[in-house]
């Protein structure tokens, strides 16, 4: 059973529904990322979680208890913000005892409680400084402390890294899924940035406009798009729009004007009725020579721009089917005006809603 | 360029002249020894400022405003933070009119206000004397209150409210464990600022006093009309001082820009 379930929540701003019939589940221990652009409902969702928020409507159940209507103060849930929202006037070791100090814990208890997490965070022999003396870095440390030593049973983070450096922002995600491991700490993570929750996230759900369209693994997120939202999202910005579907063969044949094209089915994950293809620009293949017959999913086309990334030229191709973008390694590029073919390996078209 | 700095250096003496001239004036004269207020003074003398403490009317009005001063000033913060609060925390209807509400007794002159103070509460109410001296102060020193308190609460990160409620402390518990901590320094310049304010005015006061209750600022008035001696010098020297001591205490705590900026 999940530890935590959103069950049909509404959330409503100024009349305006950011949560419409929203439903989610998370199993213990896992680290789960809400993930999309701003205004997708990722923070609302967080902060409905977190008790800052109320639902209009809808249920929060966790541990098999409901939690609607428990007050935030007695949640016992750890919320790491933004801001890191450190206590300017304490202490960085009172500013994690706090949270011990309101459960009347005795002080050698809390003693011991804060200098082991302060350990934790690697922050030990800063007990005395004040946040405004610390770095960004530092700060968000004490920041996950203070929500840590009360060893709460949700560890929520909104955007915990965006204030950070790019380098120190990489160094904190490792140090964060060490600790939600080291721990075994339930995780809700919010962010804007792919790369981040990719990288430390058990699961990744990608939200839009209030919904989730899609909730799975980062690795199958990656290569299985289920929606174009999702698709787009991560880096496919090549779209074919398929008039019919069949299935031959463990294939699926589609036709798109007087072109077929092949794609493979998805291994593992449902293989739904999508009839839009989707590719990456480093997945398409651009050559100038024809290529043999036997070859499929060949688009004939003409280099519009051709653009230097570093590592490798990017064209954009028109073809009959609309213009594609395609990234390729190569010495010498293509010239504007050029007619070249593209290739759709057919295990890179993916078929999305 | 110098030409032009000496011109611009010139009419800077000359507004500061002006400004602080008669301040001067007066703190000079205060040490004249004779019955009469002369400049430039005759002597050197501090007679002037021992008969302010044996002139019993002095000490009484003294009294009178510490006590009102004091007394209204804790009432209007009583009032005065929940309301800068509320304003600065939350978004809600009329929350403008309310700020310009707010502001108002800054913007009306003080006559109007002592005026239509007198008329509407206190006749309307029958308060005694000590009361509307206290109720006119409150009103007075409220806008004060408000505004500094307010203008330390803009800077006030409220995600901070929230980090000590998921960390378990109740509304009410936050409140005094973390916002009030951190806006104290805003509290205490709000405390000084209302105190001069309330300290020194005039023209609320002139209508909220009566028989045998006065302010020091309106006994100082009643003084001039009838005598002119030095001693209305001495003691507006000594209130200079306590402003002095005072604006610089602020200016420590939070800067004088607070004041100007609105």
């Amino acid at each position: 059973m999940a530890l935590l379930t959103l069950e049909n929540v509404s959330v409503a701003y100024e009349n305006q529904n950011i949560l419409d019939n929203f439903s989610l589940n998370i199993e213990k221990g896992q680290l789960i990322s809400l993930l999309g652009p701003s205004g997708c409902g990722k923070t609302t969702t967080l902060r409905l979680i977190a008790g800052f928020l109320e639902a209009k409507a809808g249920r929060f159940l966790f541990d098999g208890k409901d939690y609607t209507r428990v007050p935030v103060n007695k949640r016992n849930f750890g919320f790491v913000f933004q801001s890191y929202a450190l206590f300017p006037h304490l202490s960085v070791f009172d500013n994690v005892a706090f949270g011990l100090r309101l459960r009347k814990v005795n002080q050698a208890e809390i003693d011991q409680r804060v200098r082991h997490i302060l350990d934790v965070v690697s922050l030990n022999g800063f007990e005395k400084r004040f946040p405004k003396e610390l770095s960004g870095g530092q700060r968000q440390r004490v920041a996950i402390a203070r929500a840590l030593v009360i060893q709460p049973d949700l560890l929520l983070f909104d955007e915990p890294l965006s204030n950070l450096d790019a380098n120190l922002r990489v160094n904190m995600r490792v140090e964060i899924r060490r600790i939600q491991q080291e721990l075994g700490i339930t995780t809700v993570y919010v962010s804007h940035d792919q790369e981040e929750c990719f990288s430390i996230s058990d699961q990744v759900a990608i939200m839009n406009k209030g919904i989730i369209e899609q909730l799975d693994d980062p690795a199958t997120i990656f290569k299985y798009p289920r929606t174009e939202f999702v698709a787009r999202f991560i880096g496919f910005n090549n779209f074919i729009d398929f008039g019919e579907r069949t299935e031959q063969d463990g294939e699926i044949h589609l036709t798109a004007g007087s072109h077929t094209f092949r794609a493979a089915k998805n291994p593992g994950t449902a293989n739904h009725s999508g009839k839009k293809g989707a590719i990456r620009p480093d997945d398409l293949v651009v050559s100038a020579e024809e290529p043999a017959d036997s070859v499929r999913n060949v688009l004939k086309g003409k280099v519009k721009v051709s653009t230097f990334l570093g590592r490798s030229y990017q064209y954009v191709v028109e073809t009959d089917l609309g213009d594609f973008t395609v990234n390729q390694e190569m010495d010498s590029p293509y010239k504007a005006g050029q007619p070249v073919y593209l290739m759709f390996p057919k295990e890179k078209l993916v078929l999305v809603d | 360029m110098r030409e032009k700095n000496r011109g611009l250096a010139l009419f800077t003496f000359l507004i500061f002249l002006f400004l602080l001239g008669p301040l001067l004036i007066i703190s000079v004269t205060s040490f004249e020894p004779g019955t009469v207020l002369k400049f430039p003074p005759q002597g050197f003398s501090l007679r002037w400022y021992e008969n302010i403490f044996e002139v019993e009317m002095f000490m009484e009005t003294f009294k009178t405003s510490m006590i009102v001063s004091l007394a209204g000033n804790l009432l209007a913060l009583a009032l005065g933070i929940p309301a800068a609060y509320a304003l600065s925390r939350f978004q809600f209807k009329g929350k403008s009119l309310l700020n310009g509400v707010f502001i108002s007794p800054v913007l009306i002159p003080g006559i109007v206000m002592g005026f239509a103070m007198l008329k509407y509460v206190i006749i309307t109410y029958q308060l005694p004397i000590y009361a509307g001296l206290l109720v006119g102060h409150t009103v007075l020193m409220l806008p004060f209150i408000i505004r500094v308190i307010a203008s330390s609460l803009s800077n006030f990160d409220f995600a901070i409210e929230e980090a000590s409620l998921s960390l378990g402390a109740g509304r009410l518990e936050t409140f005094f464990k973390v916002v009030l901590p951190n806006i104290r320094s805003g509290i205490i310049a709000a405390v000084l600022i209302a105190f001069l304010e309330s300290f020194n005015n005039v023209d609320i006061s002139v209508f909220m006093t009566g028989p045998g209750v006065s302010t020091l600022p309106i006994q100082m008035l009643t003084y001039v009309e009838n005598y002119f001696d030095p001693t209305i010098a001495a003691i507006s020297v000594l209130l200079m001082i306590i402003t002095a001591i005072f604006m610089f205490i602020i200016e420590r705590l939070m800067g004088l820009s607070y004041f100007t900026k609105r």
